[in-house]
C-alpha cells in the first residue's frame, strides 16, 4: 500500500475511531434501550477497525479479508440506510449506517467504493511484481 | 468547556488541516511547518482537556453526556501524534496529506464536543 492509499487508510482508520468511540458510549451508557442497534453498532465497529488493519497488510489472505469487510460495510450502508428510511421505526437509534451514513458527512458509504475501486486496481501479484521490479 | 476557546479551537484546526491538504497535494513532504501545526493542534486539546476537567468546578457542566464528551476528547488527542508519527515514518507528500485528514477531523470532533457540552438536540 502506497501513495494516496496511505490516504484512504488514514480515512479508514478515523472512522473506525469514530465508530468504536459512538459504539462504546452507546454500550456503556444505554444498551438496553436499543440491544440491536447497539450490537450492530459494535459489529460495525469491529468491523471498520479489521478493515483498516486489512488494508494496511500485505498478501493475499489480508487482500481478502480487505473485500470481505468492505463489501459487508458497503452492504451494512445499502441495506440498513435503505431500511432505516423506507421503516424508521426499525432503527429509531442512529447507526453509523442510517440514512447512509449522514450523521458522518456520507463517509461511510463514499469510503467503500473508493476502497473497492482501490483493492480491484491493486490486486497482490501486481503489488508484488512492483516491488519487484523496484 | 469555553465557548469562545472552542471556537479558536477548531479554527486552528480547520487552518491547519487546509495548510497540510494544500502542501500534500502540492507534493510537499511532512515538514517542521505541517508538523507543528499538528503540534499546534494536539497542544489546544490537551489545554481543552484541563479546561474541561476544571470547568465543572466553576460551575461550567457539560449540559449533555460527560461520557461522550470524553471519548471525543480521547479520541481527538490520539489523532495528531498518530498522524505525526506517521509522518515522521514515510516522508511522502501523502503523510502531508494525512496530517490535514486528522487535523480536519479534529476539528469535526471539537465542534461536537461543543455541541454536547453546550445544546443537546437529540
Amino acid at each position: 500500500m502506497s501513495g494516496i492509499g496511505r490516504v484512504l487508510v488514514a480515512v479508514y482508520g478515523v472512522l473506525a475511531l469514530a465508530a468504536v468511540g459512538r459504539s462504546f458510549v452507546q454500550i456503556a451508557s444505554k444498551f438496553e434501550e436499543a440491544p440491536l442497534a447497539y450490537s450492530l453498532s459494535a459489529l460495525a465497529a469491529v468491523v471498520y477497525v479489521l478493515a483498516t488493519v486489512a488494508l494496511i497488510r500485505s498478501g493475499r489472505g489480508w487482500y481478502r479479508v480487505a473485500w470481505a469487510t468492505i463489501v459487508f460495510e458497503f452492504t451494512g450502508v445499502i441495506v440498513i440506510g435503505t431500511l432505516s428510511i423506507v421503516d424508521p421505526a426499525l432503527f429509531p437509534h442512529d447507526t453509523v449506517w442510517s440514512w447512509f451514513g449522514r450523521g458522518y458527512l456520507f463517509i461511510p458509504l463514499v469510503l467503500p467504493l473508493l476502497g473497492m475501486w482501490w483493492l480491484a486496481k491493486h490486486r497482490p501479484g501486481q503489488v508484488a511484481l512492483r516491488t519487484d521490479a523496484a | 468547556m469555553i465557548e469562545w476557546f472552542t471556537w479558536v479551537q477548531v479554527a486552528v484546526a480547520v487552518a491547519a488541516g487546509l495548510l497540510c491538504l494544500v502542501l500534500g497535494l502540492a507534493g510537499r513532504v511532512p515538514s517542521d511547518l505541517t508538523n507543528g501545526a499538528l503540534a499546534v493542534v494536539e497542544l489546544l486539546l490537551v489545554v481543552q482537556l484541563v479546561v474541561a476537567i476544571a470547568a465543572p468546578a466553576f460551575g461550567n457542566e457539560p449540559t449533555g453526556s460527560v461520557l461522550e464528551f470524553y471519548t471525543y476528547l480521547v479520541g481527538a488527542l490520539l489523532l495528531p501524534p498518530a498522524a505525526v508519527f506517521w509522518a515522521l515514518l514515510e516522508r511522502s507528500r501523502w503523510s502531508t496529506v494525512v496530517l490535514g485528514v486528522a487535523a480536519l477531523a479534529v476539528a469535526v470532533m471539537v465542534y461536537r464536543m461543543l455541541q454536547i457540552w453546550t445544546v443537546q438536540q437529540a
